[in-house]
Protein backbone atom coordinates (compact mmCIF):
# COMPACT_ATOMS: atom_id res chain seq x y z
CA UNK A 1 0.00 0.00 0.00
CA UNK A 2 1.17 3.27 -0.82
CA UNK A 3 1.12 6.46 1.99
CA UNK A 4 -0.75 9.08 2.24
CA UNK A 5 0.99 12.04 0.66
CA UNK A 6 0.83 15.64 1.98
CA UNK A 7 3.73 18.49 1.19
CA UNK A 8 6.03 19.28 4.09
CA UNK A 9 6.28 22.32 5.35
CA UNK A 10 9.14 23.53 3.44
CA UNK A 11 7.01 21.74 0.32
CA UNK A 12 4.33 23.76 0.84
CA UNK A 13 6.29 27.12 0.98
CA UNK A 14 7.86 26.09 -2.70
CA UNK A 15 4.26 25.02 -3.72
CA UNK A 16 2.82 28.38 -3.00
CA UNK A 17 5.78 30.35 -4.73
CA UNK A 18 5.69 28.21 -7.50
CA UNK A 19 2.02 29.04 -8.09
CA UNK A 20 2.29 33.09 -7.62
CA UNK A 21 4.14 32.63 -11.07
CA UNK A 22 2.18 31.45 -13.48
CA UNK A 23 -1.56 33.22 -14.34
CA UNK A 24 -3.16 29.54 -14.37
CA UNK A 25 -2.99 26.66 -11.76
CA UNK A 26 -2.47 23.54 -14.39
CA UNK A 27 0.79 25.61 -15.21
CA UNK A 28 2.14 24.73 -11.64
CA UNK A 29 1.66 20.68 -12.75
CA UNK A 30 4.84 19.84 -13.73
CA UNK A 31 6.90 22.07 -10.86
CA UNK A 32 4.71 20.53 -7.93
CA UNK A 33 5.60 16.89 -9.25
CA UNK A 34 9.10 17.99 -9.07
CA UNK A 35 8.49 19.15 -5.83
CA UNK A 36 7.23 15.80 -4.57
CA UNK A 37 9.43 13.96 -6.33
CA UNK A 38 12.47 15.92 -4.37
CA UNK A 39 10.38 15.37 -1.05
CA UNK A 40 9.68 11.60 -1.28
CA UNK A 41 11.92 10.66 -3.97
CA UNK A 42 9.38 9.18 -6.88
CA UNK A 43 5.72 9.80 -7.38
CA UNK A 44 3.29 7.28 -6.78
CA UNK A 45 -0.88 7.24 -7.25
CA UNK A 46 -1.56 9.42 -3.95
CA UNK A 47 0.89 12.08 -4.87
CA UNK A 48 -0.60 12.03 -8.21
CA UNK A 49 -4.12 12.80 -6.55
CA UNK A 50 -2.87 14.86 -4.03
CA UNK A 51 -1.42 17.38 -7.12
CA UNK A 52 -4.14 16.80 -8.82
CA UNK A 53 -6.49 18.12 -5.68
CA UNK A 54 -4.09 20.92 -5.27
CA UNK A 55 -4.79 21.77 -8.58
CA UNK A 56 -7.69 21.39 -9.85
CA UNK A 57 -7.11 19.29 -12.22
CA UNK A 58 -8.52 15.58 -13.00
CA UNK A 59 -6.13 12.72 -11.58
CA UNK A 60 -5.82 11.41 -14.87
CA UNK A 61 -4.97 14.21 -16.34
CA UNK A 62 -1.64 14.07 -13.33
CA UNK A 63 -1.61 10.95 -14.41
CA UNK A 64 -0.87 10.94 -18.14
CA UNK A 65 1.50 13.77 -17.75
CA UNK A 66 3.76 12.02 -15.69
CA UNK A 67 4.12 8.93 -17.74
CA UNK A 68 4.90 11.44 -20.60
CA UNK A 69 7.85 12.70 -19.02
CA UNK A 70 10.58 10.01 -18.26
CA UNK A 71 12.01 12.28 -15.73
CA UNK A 72 9.43 11.31 -13.28
CA UNK A 73 10.29 8.04 -11.35
CA UNK A 74 7.36 6.31 -10.83
CA UNK A 75 8.94 3.73 -8.85
CA UNK A 76 12.36 4.24 -6.45
CA UNK A 77 14.89 4.23 -8.21
CA UNK A 78 18.27 3.11 -7.12
CA UNK A 79 20.26 5.64 -4.39
CA UNK A 80 22.75 6.55 -7.16
CA UNK A 81 20.38 6.58 -10.67
CA UNK A 82 22.28 6.75 -13.36
CA UNK A 83 21.65 7.90 -16.76
CA UNK A 84 23.76 6.61 -19.38
CA UNK A 85 23.96 8.52 -22.77
CA UNK A 86 23.15 6.36 -25.82
CA UNK A 87 22.57 8.46 -28.54
CA UNK A 88 24.81 9.23 -31.44
CA UNK A 89 27.98 11.21 -30.33
CA UNK A 90 28.02 9.24 -27.25
CA UNK A 91 27.88 6.10 -29.65
CA UNK A 92 30.79 7.39 -31.21
CA UNK A 93 32.94 7.30 -28.38
CA UNK A 94 32.50 4.08 -27.55
CA UNK A 95 29.86 4.82 -25.14
CA UNK A 96 29.03 0.46 -25.04
CA UNK A 97 32.48 -0.01 -23.66
CA UNK A 98 31.52 2.08 -20.84
CA UNK A 99 27.72 -0.18 -20.73
CA UNK A 100 29.72 -3.16 -21.21
CA UNK A 101 31.82 -2.34 -17.99
CA UNK A 102 29.04 -1.17 -16.16
CA UNK A 103 27.41 -4.49 -16.27
CA UNK A 104 30.01 -6.96 -16.24
CA UNK A 105 31.63 -5.14 -13.26
CA UNK A 106 29.14 -4.35 -11.15
CA UNK A 107 25.86 -6.04 -12.39
CA UNK A 108 24.47 -2.41 -13.07
CA UNK A 109 22.16 -3.51 -16.09
CA UNK A 110 20.14 -0.77 -17.82
CA UNK A 111 16.31 -0.51 -17.18
CA UNK A 112 17.42 -2.47 -13.27
CA UNK A 113 18.15 -1.68 -10.26
CA UNK A 114 21.24 -4.06 -8.31
CA UNK A 115 19.79 -5.88 -5.10
CA UNK A 116 21.11 -4.17 -2.52
CA UNK A 117 18.99 -0.84 -4.13
CA UNK A 118 22.02 1.28 -4.68
CA UNK A 119 22.27 1.72 -8.38
CA UNK A 120 19.75 2.28 -10.99
CA UNK A 121 20.85 2.38 -14.67
CA UNK A 122 18.66 3.82 -17.73
CA UNK A 123 19.82 4.74 -21.25
CA UNK A 124 19.22 8.47 -21.78
CA UNK A 125 18.97 9.99 -25.06
CA UNK A 126 21.47 13.00 -26.01
CA UNK A 127 21.93 15.10 -22.62
CA UNK A 128 23.55 17.73 -24.27
CA UNK A 129 27.22 17.61 -23.40
CA UNK A 130 28.18 15.31 -26.58
CA UNK A 131 31.59 17.13 -26.67
CA UNK A 132 32.82 15.55 -23.89
CA UNK A 133 31.37 12.01 -24.68
CA UNK A 134 30.85 9.53 -23.27
CA UNK A 135 28.45 10.90 -20.82
CA UNK A 136 26.21 9.65 -17.92
CA UNK A 137 24.50 11.58 -15.37
CA UNK A 138 24.69 10.78 -11.71
CA UNK A 139 21.91 11.57 -9.66
CA UNK A 140 22.20 15.44 -10.59
CA UNK A 141 25.95 15.18 -11.21
CA UNK A 142 27.15 15.09 -15.22
CA UNK A 143 29.91 12.96 -15.26
CA UNK A 144 31.98 13.56 -18.50
CA UNK A 145 34.62 11.96 -20.45
CA UNK A 146 34.22 8.68 -19.60
CA UNK A 147 36.84 5.86 -19.29
CA UNK A 148 36.58 2.63 -17.84
CA UNK A 149 38.96 4.02 -14.65
CA UNK A 150 36.68 7.22 -14.65
CA UNK A 151 33.76 4.82 -14.23
CA UNK A 152 35.49 2.92 -11.14
CA UNK A 153 36.56 5.92 -9.40
CA UNK A 154 33.05 6.91 -10.05
CA UNK A 155 31.56 3.99 -8.58
CA UNK A 156 33.91 3.32 -5.95
CA UNK A 157 33.01 7.02 -4.43
CA UNK A 158 29.14 6.23 -4.23
CA UNK A 159 29.41 3.30 -2.61
CA UNK A 160 31.91 5.28 0.09
CA UNK A 161 28.56 7.44 0.01
CA UNK A 162 30.73 10.55 -1.03
CA UNK A 163 29.25 13.55 -3.16
CA UNK A 164 29.95 13.74 -6.90
CA UNK A 165 31.49 16.85 -8.02
CA UNK A 166 31.11 17.83 -11.80
CA UNK A 167 33.92 18.82 -13.51
CA UNK A 168 34.74 22.35 -14.50
CA UNK A 169 33.18 23.67 -17.71
CA UNK A 170 35.57 24.31 -20.14
CA UNK A 171 35.39 26.96 -22.35
CA UNK A 172 35.03 24.67 -25.86
CA UNK B 1 39.49 34.19 -38.65
CA UNK B 2 38.55 34.19 -35.11
CA UNK B 3 35.75 36.42 -33.91
CA UNK B 4 34.21 35.85 -30.17
CA UNK B 5 30.70 37.60 -30.05
CA UNK B 6 28.76 34.94 -27.60
CA UNK B 7 31.67 33.37 -26.80
CA UNK B 8 33.75 36.05 -25.99
CA UNK B 9 33.16 35.70 -21.96
CA UNK B 10 33.28 31.85 -21.65
CA UNK B 11 37.13 31.92 -20.89
CA UNK B 12 36.84 34.27 -18.34
CA UNK B 13 36.81 33.28 -14.74
CA UNK B 14 33.38 33.80 -13.00
CA UNK B 15 31.57 35.59 -15.52
CA UNK B 16 28.44 34.15 -14.41
CA UNK B 17 28.90 36.78 -11.50
CA UNK B 18 27.26 39.93 -11.90
CA UNK B 19 30.04 42.04 -10.77
CA UNK B 20 32.30 40.29 -13.49
CA UNK B 21 29.81 40.63 -15.88
CA UNK B 22 29.55 44.62 -15.37
CA UNK B 23 32.71 44.68 -15.36
CA UNK B 24 33.27 43.35 -19.00
CA UNK B 25 30.70 45.85 -20.09
CA UNK B 26 27.49 43.74 -19.40
CA UNK B 27 24.06 45.73 -18.91
CA UNK B 28 25.39 48.38 -21.09
CA UNK B 29 23.79 47.74 -23.71
CA UNK B 30 20.35 48.66 -21.72
CA UNK B 31 21.25 52.60 -21.63
CA UNK B 32 20.86 53.00 -25.15
CA UNK B 33 17.80 50.37 -25.49
CA UNK B 34 15.99 52.67 -23.21
CA UNK B 35 16.27 55.77 -25.37
CA UNK B 36 14.71 53.64 -28.55
CA UNK B 37 11.57 53.63 -29.48
CA UNK B 38 10.23 49.18 -29.09
CA UNK B 39 9.37 49.32 -32.73
CA UNK B 40 12.66 50.56 -33.24
CA UNK B 41 14.73 47.94 -31.69
CA UNK B 42 12.71 45.99 -33.86
CA UNK B 43 13.97 47.13 -36.98
CA UNK B 44 17.63 47.65 -35.18
CA UNK B 45 17.59 43.89 -35.02
CA UNK B 46 16.27 43.31 -38.45
CA UNK B 47 18.56 45.02 -40.21
CA UNK B 48 21.22 42.80 -37.97
CA UNK B 49 20.03 39.92 -39.70
CA UNK B 50 20.60 38.08 -36.76
CA UNK B 51 18.33 34.60 -37.46
CA UNK B 52 17.03 32.00 -34.60
CA UNK B 53 19.55 30.07 -33.94
CA UNK B 54 17.03 27.22 -32.26
CA UNK B 55 16.94 25.04 -35.62
CA UNK B 56 14.45 27.35 -37.90
CA UNK B 57 17.40 30.32 -38.89
CA UNK B 58 14.23 32.45 -39.06
CA UNK B 59 14.68 36.37 -39.27
CA UNK B 60 14.56 37.27 -35.25
CA UNK B 61 13.81 41.08 -35.97
CA UNK B 62 11.04 39.55 -37.95
CA UNK B 63 9.59 36.79 -36.03
CA UNK B 64 8.65 39.95 -32.94
CA UNK B 65 7.26 41.91 -35.76
CA UNK B 66 4.19 39.22 -36.33
CA UNK B 67 3.22 39.92 -32.49
CA UNK B 68 -0.05 41.89 -32.87
CA UNK B 69 0.45 45.27 -31.08
CA UNK B 70 -2.35 47.25 -29.81
CA UNK B 71 -3.80 43.79 -27.46
CA UNK B 72 -4.93 44.07 -24.09
CA UNK B 73 -3.76 40.32 -23.59
CA UNK B 74 -0.67 39.81 -21.97
CA UNK B 75 2.40 38.61 -23.89
CA UNK B 76 4.80 36.33 -23.05
CA UNK B 77 8.38 35.21 -24.05
CA UNK B 78 9.53 31.59 -23.97
CA UNK B 79 13.65 31.36 -23.25
CA UNK B 80 13.66 27.83 -25.56
CA UNK B 81 16.51 26.41 -23.25
CA UNK B 82 15.46 22.88 -24.30
CA UNK B 83 18.43 21.96 -26.05
CA UNK B 84 17.77 18.11 -27.33
CA UNK B 85 18.50 18.31 -30.52
CA UNK B 86 21.51 15.29 -30.72
CA UNK B 87 24.86 17.11 -31.01
CA UNK B 88 24.23 20.41 -29.77
CA UNK B 89 25.68 21.26 -26.40
CA UNK B 90 26.05 25.37 -26.93
CA UNK B 91 23.22 26.47 -24.84
CA UNK B 92 24.15 24.85 -22.05
CA UNK B 93 27.88 26.77 -22.09
CA UNK B 94 25.72 30.24 -22.58
CA UNK B 95 23.88 28.93 -19.58
CA UNK B 96 26.55 28.06 -17.03
CA UNK B 97 28.88 30.10 -17.91
CA UNK B 98 27.19 33.65 -19.21
CA UNK B 99 23.94 33.34 -18.26
CA UNK B 100 23.74 37.15 -17.74
CA UNK B 101 24.51 37.54 -21.20
CA UNK B 102 21.12 35.85 -21.93
CA UNK B 103 19.35 37.67 -19.41
CA UNK B 104 20.33 40.55 -21.15
CA UNK B 105 19.11 39.57 -24.53
CA UNK B 106 15.66 38.61 -22.82
CA UNK B 107 15.46 42.47 -21.76
CA UNK B 108 16.06 43.75 -24.85
CA UNK B 109 13.15 41.25 -26.58
CA UNK B 110 10.91 41.86 -24.04
CA UNK B 111 11.22 45.20 -24.52
CA UNK B 112 11.01 45.89 -28.01
CA UNK B 113 8.09 43.56 -27.86
CA UNK B 114 6.30 44.76 -24.93
CA UNK B 115 6.51 41.79 -22.92
CA UNK B 116 6.59 41.93 -19.04
CA UNK B 117 6.73 38.52 -18.43
CA UNK B 118 9.51 35.85 -19.89
CA UNK B 119 9.39 32.06 -18.92
CA UNK B 120 12.80 29.97 -19.29
CA UNK B 121 12.14 26.35 -20.37
CA UNK B 122 15.41 24.83 -19.07
CA UNK B 123 15.84 20.69 -19.75
CA UNK B 124 15.45 18.95 -16.47
CA UNK B 125 19.02 17.50 -17.10
CA UNK B 126 20.22 20.53 -16.27
CA UNK B 127 20.54 21.59 -13.11
CA UNK B 128 23.89 22.92 -12.87
CA UNK B 129 23.13 25.50 -15.50
CA UNK B 130 19.73 25.70 -14.06
CA UNK B 131 21.53 27.01 -10.99
CA UNK B 132 23.52 29.30 -12.18
CA UNK B 133 21.02 31.06 -14.20
CA UNK B 134 18.89 30.96 -11.15
CA UNK B 135 21.39 32.62 -8.92
CA UNK B 136 22.27 35.26 -11.92
CA UNK B 137 18.36 36.06 -12.25
CA UNK B 138 18.60 36.81 -8.18
CA UNK B 139 21.28 39.20 -9.24
CA UNK B 140 20.05 41.06 -11.53
CA UNK B 141 16.63 41.51 -9.43
CA UNK B 142 18.84 42.80 -6.67
CA UNK B 143 20.58 45.05 -9.25
CA UNK B 144 17.55 46.50 -10.42
CA UNK B 145 18.29 45.18 -14.12
CA UNK B 146 14.93 42.99 -13.69
CA UNK B 147 11.77 43.94 -11.71
CA UNK B 148 9.52 47.03 -11.44
CA UNK B 149 10.76 49.81 -13.22
CA UNK B 150 14.23 48.95 -14.30
CA UNK B 151 16.26 52.05 -14.52
CA UNK B 152 14.22 54.24 -13.76
CA UNK B 153 12.62 53.17 -17.48
CA UNK B 154 9.06 52.34 -16.55
CA UNK B 155 9.52 49.12 -17.77
CA UNK B 156 9.01 46.04 -15.83
CA UNK B 157 9.79 42.66 -16.58
CA UNK B 158 9.60 39.47 -14.48
CA UNK B 159 12.01 36.19 -15.71
CA UNK B 160 11.03 33.10 -14.29
CA UNK B 161 12.70 29.39 -14.79
CA UNK B 162 10.49 26.06 -15.85
CA UNK B 163 12.40 23.00 -15.46
CA UNK B 164 11.60 20.60 -18.04
CA UNK B 165 11.26 16.82 -17.09
CA UNK B 166 12.60 14.96 -19.89
CA UNK B 167 11.08 15.28 -23.65
CA UNK B 168 12.71 15.98 -26.57
CA UNK B 169 9.33 17.12 -28.18
CA UNK B 170 8.91 20.04 -25.85
CA UNK B 171 12.07 21.77 -27.46
CA UNK B 172 9.57 22.29 -30.32
CA UNK B 173 7.78 25.82 -29.54
CA UNK B 174 4.57 24.49 -29.78
CA UNK B 175 5.56 21.30 -27.88
CA UNK B 176 7.14 23.79 -25.10
CA UNK B 177 3.93 26.19 -24.64
CA UNK B 178 1.25 23.03 -24.29
CA UNK B 179 4.24 21.75 -21.59
CA UNK B 180 4.57 24.94 -20.08
CA UNK B 181 1.30 25.08 -19.78
CA UNK B 182 1.08 21.77 -17.49
CA UNK B 183 0.09 19.13 -20.19
CA UNK B 184 1.71 16.55 -22.26
CA UNK B 185 4.37 18.52 -24.65
CA UNK B 186 2.39 17.58 -28.05
CA UNK B 187 3.04 20.17 -30.81
CA UNK B 188 -0.16 22.31 -31.75
CA UNK B 189 -1.17 22.37 -35.40
CA UNK B 190 -0.21 25.79 -37.00
CA UNK B 191 -1.91 28.12 -38.27
CA UNK B 192 -2.43 29.97 -35.33
CA UNK B 193 1.42 30.97 -34.57
CA UNK B 194 2.44 31.86 -31.37
CA UNK B 195 2.91 34.95 -32.13
CA UNK B 196 -0.89 35.71 -32.28
CA UNK B 197 -1.50 32.53 -30.02
CA UNK B 198 0.53 31.01 -27.82
CA UNK B 199 1.03 30.48 -23.82
CA UNK B 200 -2.20 31.12 -21.70
CA UNK B 201 -3.66 32.22 -25.43
CA UNK B 202 -1.81 35.01 -25.14
CA UNK B 203 0.58 36.35 -28.28
CA UNK B 204 4.10 34.65 -27.35
CA UNK B 205 7.51 34.43 -28.87
CA UNK B 206 9.85 31.72 -28.49
CA UNK B 207 13.28 32.23 -28.83
CA UNK B 208 16.36 29.97 -28.34
CA UNK B 209 19.09 30.71 -25.91
CA UNK B 210 21.69 31.66 -28.19
CA UNK B 211 19.40 33.80 -30.43
CA UNK B 212 18.95 36.26 -27.13
CA UNK B 213 22.51 35.82 -25.93
CA UNK B 214 23.53 37.71 -29.13
CA UNK B 215 21.45 40.84 -28.40
CA UNK B 216 23.63 42.55 -26.31
CA UNK B 217 26.68 42.42 -28.69
CA UNK B 218 24.48 43.91 -31.18
CA UNK B 219 22.68 46.14 -29.54
CA UNK B 220 26.48 47.58 -28.56
CA UNK B 221 28.53 47.31 -31.67
CA UNK B 222 25.40 47.79 -34.07
CA UNK B 223 23.47 46.18 -36.74
CA UNK B 224 26.40 46.97 -39.69
CA UNK B 225 28.72 45.88 -37.37
CA UNK B 226 27.01 42.47 -36.90
CA UNK B 227 26.12 42.27 -40.39
CA UNK B 228 29.77 42.68 -41.36
CA UNK B 229 30.85 39.26 -40.52
CA UNK B 230 29.14 36.70 -41.95
CA UNK B 231 27.83 36.43 -45.64
CA UNK B 232 24.84 38.96 -46.85
CA UNK B 233 22.15 36.52 -45.98
CA UNK B 234 23.59 34.64 -42.90
CA UNK B 235 24.83 37.05 -41.23
CA UNK B 236 27.25 36.95 -37.65
CA UNK B 237 28.89 34.42 -36.10
CA UNK B 238 27.17 31.32 -34.64
CA UNK B 239 28.04 28.91 -32.37
CA UNK B 240 29.08 25.19 -33.36
CA UNK B 241 28.58 22.28 -31.64
CA UNK B 242 31.37 19.79 -32.97
CA UNK B 243 31.09 16.01 -31.76
CA UNK B 244 31.95 12.70 -32.86
CA UNK B 245 35.12 11.84 -34.30
CA UNK B 246 37.43 14.78 -33.62
CA UNK B 247 40.54 15.17 -31.48
CA UNK B 248 39.37 18.24 -29.56
CA UNK B 249 35.36 18.53 -29.71
CA UNK B 250 33.70 21.57 -28.15
CA UNK B 251 31.93 24.58 -29.12
CA UNK B 252 33.43 26.64 -31.23
CA UNK B 253 32.33 30.13 -32.74
CA UNK B 254 32.76 30.69 -36.46
CA UNK B 255 31.75 33.86 -38.78
CA UNK B 256 29.20 31.84 -41.53
CA UNK B 257 30.69 31.68 -44.65
CA UNK B 258 34.13 29.52 -43.81
CA UNK B 259 34.84 26.47 -46.04
CA UNK B 260 33.11 23.74 -43.36
CA UNK B 261 36.05 21.34 -43.80
CA UNK B 262 38.57 24.24 -42.77
CA UNK B 263 36.45 25.47 -39.97
CA UNK B 264 36.13 21.56 -38.73
CA UNK B 265 39.50 20.88 -38.83
CA UNK B 266 41.30 24.18 -37.40
CA UNK B 267 39.17 24.50 -34.84
CA UNK B 268 38.88 20.57 -33.41
CA UNK B 269 42.59 19.23 -35.30
CA UNK B 270 40.62 16.83 -37.53
CA UNK B 271 39.40 13.39 -37.44
CA UNK B 272 40.97 11.59 -34.24
CA UNK B 273 43.57 9.22 -34.61
CA UNK B 274 44.01 10.97 -38.11
CA UNK B 275 41.84 8.77 -39.39
CA UNK B 276 40.22 9.67 -43.13
CA UNK B 277 37.35 11.58 -42.53
CA UNK B 278 34.06 9.31 -43.80
CA UNK B 279 31.44 11.76 -43.60
CA UNK B 280 29.64 15.08 -41.39
CA UNK B 281 26.21 15.71 -40.11
CA UNK B 282 26.15 19.73 -40.07
CA UNK B 283 22.94 20.53 -38.19
CA UNK B 284 22.13 18.49 -35.50
CA UNK B 285 20.92 14.53 -36.36
CA UNK B 286 17.30 16.12 -37.96
CA UNK B 287 20.02 16.80 -41.12
CA UNK B 288 21.00 15.07 -44.30
CA UNK B 289 24.84 13.81 -43.88
CA UNK B 290 27.32 15.00 -46.58
CA UNK B 291 30.14 13.11 -47.70
CA UNK B 292 33.50 14.03 -47.20
CA UNK B 293 34.03 15.28 -50.61
CA UNK B 294 30.70 17.66 -49.96
CA UNK B 295 32.18 19.04 -46.80
CA UNK B 296 35.46 19.80 -48.06
CA UNK B 297 33.51 22.03 -51.44
CA UNK B 298 30.81 23.15 -48.76
CA UNK B 299 30.35 26.39 -47.11
CA UNK B 300 29.19 27.15 -43.87
CA UNK B 301 26.19 29.44 -44.11
CA UNK B 302 22.60 28.57 -44.30
CA UNK B 303 22.33 29.02 -48.21
CA UNK B 304 25.36 27.13 -48.70
CA UNK B 305 24.58 23.92 -46.59
CA UNK B 306 20.99 24.42 -47.80
CA UNK B 307 22.45 24.24 -51.94
CA UNK B 308 24.58 20.81 -50.37
CA UNK B 309 21.31 19.09 -49.89
CA UNK B 310 21.43 19.29 -45.79
CA UNK B 311 20.99 22.26 -43.48
CA UNK B 312 23.03 24.64 -40.45
CA UNK B 313 19.87 23.54 -38.15
CA UNK B 314 21.15 24.42 -34.49
CA UNK B 315 25.01 24.54 -35.50
CA UNK B 316 25.51 21.00 -33.88
CA UNK B 317 28.03 19.36 -36.50
CA UNK B 318 29.03 15.48 -35.81
CA UNK B 319 31.96 14.13 -37.70
CA UNK B 320 32.52 10.69 -38.78
CA UNK B 321 35.35 8.91 -39.57
CA UNK B 322 36.61 5.66 -41.38
CA UNK B 323 35.93 3.66 -38.96
CA UNK B 324 32.65 4.63 -38.42
CA UNK B 325 29.28 2.92 -39.46
CA UNK B 326 27.07 4.77 -41.29
CA UNK B 327 24.56 1.64 -40.68
CA UNK B 328 25.17 2.46 -36.63
CA UNK B 329 24.22 5.75 -37.33
CA UNK B 330 21.04 5.65 -38.67
CA UNK B 331 19.85 2.77 -36.08
CA UNK B 332 20.73 5.33 -33.46
CA UNK B 333 19.26 8.20 -34.67
CA UNK B 334 16.24 6.17 -35.68
CA UNK B 335 15.96 4.81 -32.24
CA UNK B 336 15.79 8.23 -30.79
CA UNK B 337 13.02 9.59 -33.16
CA UNK B 338 11.31 6.34 -32.22
CA UNK B 339 11.88 6.77 -28.58
CA UNK B 340 10.83 11.11 -29.19
CA UNK B 341 7.80 11.31 -31.05
CA UNK B 342 4.94 12.30 -29.01
CA UNK B 343 2.07 9.75 -30.87
CA UNK B 344 -0.51 11.83 -31.97
CA UNK B 345 0.45 11.65 -35.50
CA UNK B 346 0.16 8.48 -37.21
CA UNK B 347 2.49 8.81 -39.80
CA UNK B 348 5.09 9.82 -37.36
CA UNK B 349 4.56 7.04 -34.56
CA UNK B 350 4.35 4.29 -36.58
CA UNK B 351 6.92 5.52 -39.40
CA UNK B 352 9.47 6.05 -36.53
CA UNK B 353 8.85 2.98 -35.18
CA UNK B 354 8.97 1.24 -38.29
CA UNK B 355 12.40 2.54 -39.71
CA UNK B 356 13.80 1.93 -36.26
CA UNK B 357 12.53 -1.74 -35.98
CA UNK B 358 14.64 -2.09 -39.18
CA UNK B 359 17.32 -1.05 -38.36
CA UNK B 360 17.84 -2.92 -34.98
CA UNK B 361 17.35 -6.28 -37.04
CA UNK B 362 19.87 -4.87 -39.93
CA UNK B 363 22.12 -3.93 -37.09
CA UNK B 364 21.82 -6.95 -35.31
CA UNK B 365 22.57 -8.89 -38.66
CA UNK B 366 18.87 -10.30 -39.10
CA UNK B 367 18.59 -8.05 -42.35
CA UNK B 368 16.53 -9.31 -45.08
CA UNK B 369 16.74 -8.34 -48.87
CA UNK B 370 14.08 -5.48 -49.50
CA UNK B 371 15.34 -3.62 -46.21
CA UNK B 372 16.11 -0.70 -47.68
CA UNK B 373 13.77 -0.27 -49.80
CA UNK B 374 11.00 -1.01 -47.60
CA UNK B 375 12.67 2.20 -45.23
CA UNK B 376 12.87 4.68 -48.91
CA UNK B 377 9.10 3.41 -49.24
CA UNK B 378 8.33 5.01 -46.25
CA UNK B 379 9.91 8.06 -46.32
CA UNK B 380 8.07 10.12 -48.72
CA UNK B 381 4.82 9.85 -45.89
CA UNK B 382 6.70 11.30 -43.05
CA UNK B 383 7.62 14.19 -45.27
CA UNK B 384 5.79 17.44 -44.94
CA UNK B 385 2.20 15.58 -43.84
CA UNK B 386 2.95 15.98 -40.22
CA UNK B 387 2.11 18.68 -37.12
CA UNK B 388 5.16 18.87 -36.04
CA UNK B 389 8.51 18.38 -38.68
CA UNK B 390 9.78 15.69 -36.41
CA UNK B 391 8.90 13.05 -38.93
CA UNK B 392 10.89 14.61 -41.34
CA UNK B 393 13.69 14.81 -39.06
CA UNK B 394 14.26 11.17 -39.12
CA UNK B 395 12.87 10.73 -43.04
CA UNK B 396 15.43 13.04 -44.40
CA UNK B 397 18.94 11.93 -43.25
CA UNK B 398 17.16 7.55 -43.38
CA UNK B 399 17.17 8.82 -47.37
CA UNK B 400 20.43 10.88 -47.21
CA UNK B 401 22.76 7.80 -45.56
CA UNK B 402 21.38 5.55 -47.86
CA UNK B 403 21.52 7.28 -50.79
CA UNK B 404 24.92 8.25 -50.43
CA UNK B 405 26.12 5.37 -48.34
CA UNK B 406 23.73 2.61 -49.73
CA UNK B 407 26.71 -0.30 -50.05
CA UNK B 408 27.38 -0.22 -46.61
CA UNK B 409 23.44 -0.95 -45.87
CA UNK B 410 23.83 -3.73 -48.64
CA UNK B 411 26.52 -5.32 -47.09
CA UNK B 412 25.54 -5.34 -43.81
CA UNK B 413 22.43 -6.64 -44.86
CA UNK B 414 24.35 -9.28 -47.51
CA UNK B 415 26.58 -10.29 -44.55
CA UNK B 416 23.29 -11.31 -42.90
CA UNK B 417 22.22 -13.08 -45.54
CA UNK B 418 25.32 -15.36 -46.14
CA UNK B 419 25.64 -16.48 -42.77
CA UNK B 420 21.91 -16.84 -41.89
C1 LIG C 1 11.30 18.39 -32.81
C2 LIG C 1 11.86 19.76 -32.57
C3 LIG C 1 12.72 19.99 -31.51
C4 LIG C 1 13.24 21.26 -31.27
N1 LIG C 1 14.09 21.43 -30.21
C5 LIG C 1 14.59 22.68 -29.97
C6 LIG C 1 15.44 22.91 -28.86
O1 LIG C 1 15.77 21.99 -28.10
N2 LIG C 1 15.89 24.17 -28.64
C7 LIG C 1 15.53 25.22 -29.45
O2 LIG C 1 15.94 26.35 -29.19
N3 LIG C 1 14.73 25.02 -30.51
C8 LIG C 1 14.25 23.79 -30.78
N4 LIG C 1 13.41 23.61 -31.85
C9 LIG C 1 13.05 24.80 -32.66
C10 LIG C 1 11.87 25.54 -32.03
O3 LIG C 1 10.65 24.97 -32.48
C11 LIG C 1 11.84 27.02 -32.41
O4 LIG C 1 11.96 27.14 -33.78
C12 LIG C 1 12.94 27.84 -31.76
O5 LIG C 1 12.97 27.66 -30.38
C13 LIG C 1 12.71 29.30 -32.07
O6 LIG C 1 13.74 30.10 -31.55
P1 LIG C 1 14.74 30.87 -32.52
O7 LIG C 1 13.91 31.60 -33.55
O8 LIG C 1 15.47 31.79 -31.63
O9 LIG C 1 15.60 29.83 -33.14
C14 LIG C 1 12.90 22.33 -32.13
C15 LIG C 1 12.05 22.09 -33.20
C16 LIG C 1 11.54 20.83 -33.44
C17 LIG C 1 10.64 20.61 -34.60
S1 LIG D 1 5.24 14.71 -36.09
FE1 LIG D 1 5.62 13.22 -34.45
S2 LIG D 1 6.41 14.40 -32.74
FE2 LIG D 1 5.51 15.89 -34.19
S3 LIG D 1 3.43 16.16 -33.46
FE3 LIG D 1 3.33 14.49 -34.95
S4 LIG D 1 3.60 12.60 -33.71
FE4 LIG D 1 4.22 14.32 -32.44
S1 LIG E 1 25.01 12.26 -27.76
FE1 LIG E 1 25.54 11.81 -25.71
S2 LIG E 1 25.45 13.76 -24.78
FE2 LIG E 1 24.80 14.19 -26.81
Amino acid sequence: MDEEFAFSEASEKEFMETLERYPTKMAALLPALWIAQNQNGYITPPIMEYIAERLDLSPVHVYSVCEFYTMYHKSPPGRYHIQLCRTLSCVLCKMEDIQGHLESRYGIRAGKKTEDGMFSLTLAECLGSCGTAPVMRVNDVYCENLTIAKVDRIIEACKRGETLEEDPMLAH
Amino acid sequence: MSVKIVSRNFETPNADKIDVYESLGGYKSLEKLFAMKPDDVIEFVKKSGLRGRGGAGFSTGMKWSFVPKNVDKPKYLCVNADEGEPGTFKDRKILQLDPHQMIEGVIICCYAVGIKTAYVYIRGEYVKPQAHLHSAIAEAYKKGYLGKNIKGSGFDLDIHIHRGAGAYICGEETGLIESLEGKKGMPRSKPPYPAVIGVFGCPTVVNNVETLATLPWIMNNGSEAYAGFGTEKSTGTMLFSISGSVERPGVYESPFGVNLWDFIESSTGGVRGGRALKAVIPGGSSAAILTAEETRATNLDYESIAAAGSMVGSGAIMVLSEDDSIVKALQVIARFYSHESCGQCPQCREGTYYISEIMDRVLAGDGKPGDIERILEMCPSMLGQTVCVLADSIAIPAKSYIDKFRPEFESCIKGAAATA
